[in-house]
């Protein structure tokens, strides 16, 4: 009869509710002996059903109601929704117009990012419980990141009136242009931003980093204009696709699985793949600006990146691009004149693809000669990367089962953060629970 | 009190909503470090792993009631909380995920969710103050941080937070504005809408959209006959009416006079 000291160890390592992400989650891992028998990542944040309730609604709403998705991303969902009722009306948005969205869109970015950086993601690194923890210790590290985000907000503050659900962005364009005399005040807390992102970057480098790498297929967009992708593109992978927004359908797949209310993605004819700062990084590095390009290899990155875990240099990185990019824009900066083309609808399907700071965002739409919404469909960023997150998990705790469960349990949590997973967006999204059985 | 800080114990839950009201609570970039100065932040799930136990002094409260479960859970939540305050559009008035209220919500199901029986919702998306005793509420979708920052000043200090009830138009004749429903022909919410965004939208060229949700006292009725006289039709109004405070009963009502559905 077999002892106590040879039966099967058991663990269960669980997070009922995540912290440091948007919205509500979980996770779970279950090992029996040496073996991880299953991972999930539970989003219980409850669904909201946007894709329903915008049928019989205006396509001038789009960019209003879908920004409600997402409190920290909800350019994105703007760009994206926008850019698919315009394709509905056959109409494409360039020059001046694309540029200001293009500048929103980084405010956006540099929003986001530093919140992720500073006050959510680098205390896992640093080893504190959060921000407000850690600013007992690194009162200037807390600060910059504030300070930088400020930069950011400030963007969408000027541009689109709030830092939340911005109210200037509209199907065709703006409402109104801002003057050159109004984006003036942006370029001080930018400047500043940039350098003090500079000094962020080289610490970041010094992080220690746990040694884990996966062969991820990444996705991300292709500027059309030979820029770092952001507010518009072709959707390309390291597999070799290579497909316009309306191709989405055909080589991508939503499945719905019972401990998720986000609906999770693959590849068609394959399996997970990862959206985002590391995808965009690896498909893109190219397109970065010299400085941006420098920073990263003098971090120790290279021009590959596959450790999840440098995702946070990785948006040090894109967090630099983007500042640098905003001042370009605003230095090049020329009103619109008018701020908006005028779109008559038609009864049409149209699709729009941007990079959310998360990772490409799709919308389609079909819409009738009345302008009414008949069919929405929206896939965010983090229901994409939902599988890959989950073998993540299940690579990483294989490689690192001797770690007690409480250290295990907060390094599964960091590699979940290293996502910045939205759950809200996803939900339309996450619960960690470690078991070893 | 927190024992061993002896500061007030503030506390920030969510429910069905975006996130973005608690999230301007991390956008008060001034103010924040001073704040956890003089609050000690026990529950913020979206800040910090480290919980501490309530009582809580206050709970601001993100978001509707559209589960079962968090039905259970805004229970537990107002017991452990000396005083709650709710935040944003969605817990005061059901959200724009209120817009089920109209409609059947296993029709919004199929259109999203092929497994339906791995889906758990409630029919309607209901204000918190439908659930528990609501000390405050503050409107806005989103909130204004820095009248969120009175109220949580406010709150701790018993006092009543100056919050003003009154229309987004008096706020576009403090910053100027000229009138874009009279000047412009452009539809406006902004005679029934509660002050709170600055007159934001105005200021950009638009007609305000009502996000802040219905002022005191509205006249939504007679502001709907001024909006004919723009060419809006029923299908128009109920939209206009119908967005992120759908659920607030001076919206509510109003647009039901113009049918049921949009």
């Amino acid at each position: 009869m077999a002892g106590p000291l040879d039966a099967p160890r058991s663990r269960r390592i669980s997070t009922a509710a995540l912290a440091r992400v948007e919205g509500e989650g979980g996770m779970s891992v279950r090992i029996r002996d040496r073996e991880v028998l299953d991972v999930q990542l539970r989003i219980y944040e409850p669904p909201r059903f946007f894709e329903g309730i915008l049928r019989g609604r205006k396509y001038t709403e789009v960019p209003d109601i879908t920004a409600r998705i997402c409190g920290i991303c909800p350019v994105a969902y703007q760009t994206s929704g926008c850019l698919a009722i315009e394709q509905a009306c056959g109409v494409t948005v360039d020059g001046p117009i694309r540029e200001l969205r293009r500048l929103v869109y980084c405010g956006e970015w540099i929003e986001s990012h530093a919140l992720h950086l500073y006050l959510l993601h680098a205390p896992d690194f640093l080893g504190y419980e959060s921000a407000i923890h850690m600013a007992a210790d690194h009162p200037a590290l807390v600060e910059r990141g504030l300070a930088t985000r400020n930069a950011g907000n400030k963007v969408l503050i000027t541009l689109g009136g709030r830092a939340e659900h911005p109210i200037n962005p509209r199907t065709g364009g703006f409402y109104r242009a801002p003057s050159r005399a109004e984006l003036a005040p942006l370029v001080a807390p930018l400047k500043h931003a940039l350098d003090e992102t500079l000094e962020t970057i080289t610490l970041l480098g010094t992080l220690a980093v746990p040694e884990f790498e996966r062969d991820y297929e990444f996705v991300a967009l292709r500027d059309d204009d030979g820029r770092y992708p952001i507010d518009r593109g072709r959707i390309i992978s390291t597999g070799g696709l290579d497909i316009p927004a309306e191709g989405f359908d055909e080589h991508f797949v939503e499945e719905h699985v019972a401990h998720s209310n986000a609906l999770h993605s693959r590849l068609r004819d394959g399996g997970s793949y990862m959206v985002g700062p590391m995808a965009r990084y690896n498909l893109a590095f190219d397109t970065l600006s010299p400085l941006a390009r420098d920073a990263a290899l003098a971090a120790g990155l290279e021009r590959s990146c596959r450790n999840p875990f440098q995702s946070i240099i990785v948006r040090g990185v894109e967090l630099l691009y983007a500042i640098e990019e905003a001042l370009r824009l605003i230095e090049a900066y020329e009103p619109p004149d008018p701020p908006a083309i005028a779109l008559e609808p038609r009864d049409a399907a149209g699709c729009g693809v941007s990079e959310a700071p998360r990772g490409i965002l799709w919308h389609r739409y079909q819409i009738d000669a009345s302008g009414a919404i008949r069919d929405a469909r929206i896939v965010p960023p983090t229901s994409q990367n939902q599988r890959a997150i989950e073998e993540d998990l299940r690579g990483f705790v294989a490689e690192h089962l001797d770690l007690a469960d409480d250290e295990l349990q907060w390094q599964c949590e960091q590699a979940i953060r290293n996502y910045d997973p939205c759950i809200s967006c996803a939900t339309h999204f996450l619960k960690l629970d470690v078991q070893r059985t | 009190m927190s024992a061993t800080s002896g500061k007030p114990k503030l506390a920030v839950w969510k429910f069905s909503s975006c996130d973005g009201c608690q999230l301007s609570l991390l956008s008060c970039e001034d103010e924040l470090l001073t704040l956890v100065g003089q609050v000690d932040i026990a529950y913020f799930l979206e800040a910090s792993r480290a919980v501490v136990e309530g009582p809580y002094d206050l709970s601001l409260v993100e978001g509707s009631i559209t589960t079962e479960l968090d039905a259970e859970r805004i229970h537990r939540v107002r017991r452990v909380s000396r005083r709650l305050v709710t935040i944003g559009a969605c817990a005061t008035a059901g959200g724009i995920q209120g817009l089920r209220n109209f409609t059947d919500v296993e029709d919004l199901i199929a259109a999203v969710y092929p497994t339906r029986e791995y889906v758990a919702t409630l029919e309607h998306s209901t204000a918190i103050s439908a659930h528990v005793p609501v000390d405050f509420e503050l409107q806005g979708c989103p909130v204004n941080k820095y009248q969120l920052l009175e109220v949580i000043r406010a709150s701790l200090g018993d006092r009543v937070a100056p919050i003003p009830a009154s229309s987004v138009c008096q706020e576009c004749k403090l910053r100027g504005n000229n009138c874009v429903m009279v000047a412009h022909g452009t539809p406006c919410l902004g005679p029934v809408t509660h002050a709170g965004c600055g007159a934001l939208c105005p200021s950009f060229n638009r007609g305000c959209y009502g996000c802040f949700g219905p002022m005191e006292s509205p006249n939504p009725r007679a502001l709907s006959g001024w909006l004919r006289k723009l060419d809006l039709d029923d299908v128009d109004l109920i939209r206009l009416y119908r967005t992120f405070n759908a659920s607030a009963p001076d919206f509510e009502r109003e647009s039901e006079r113009y049918g049921r559905s949009a």
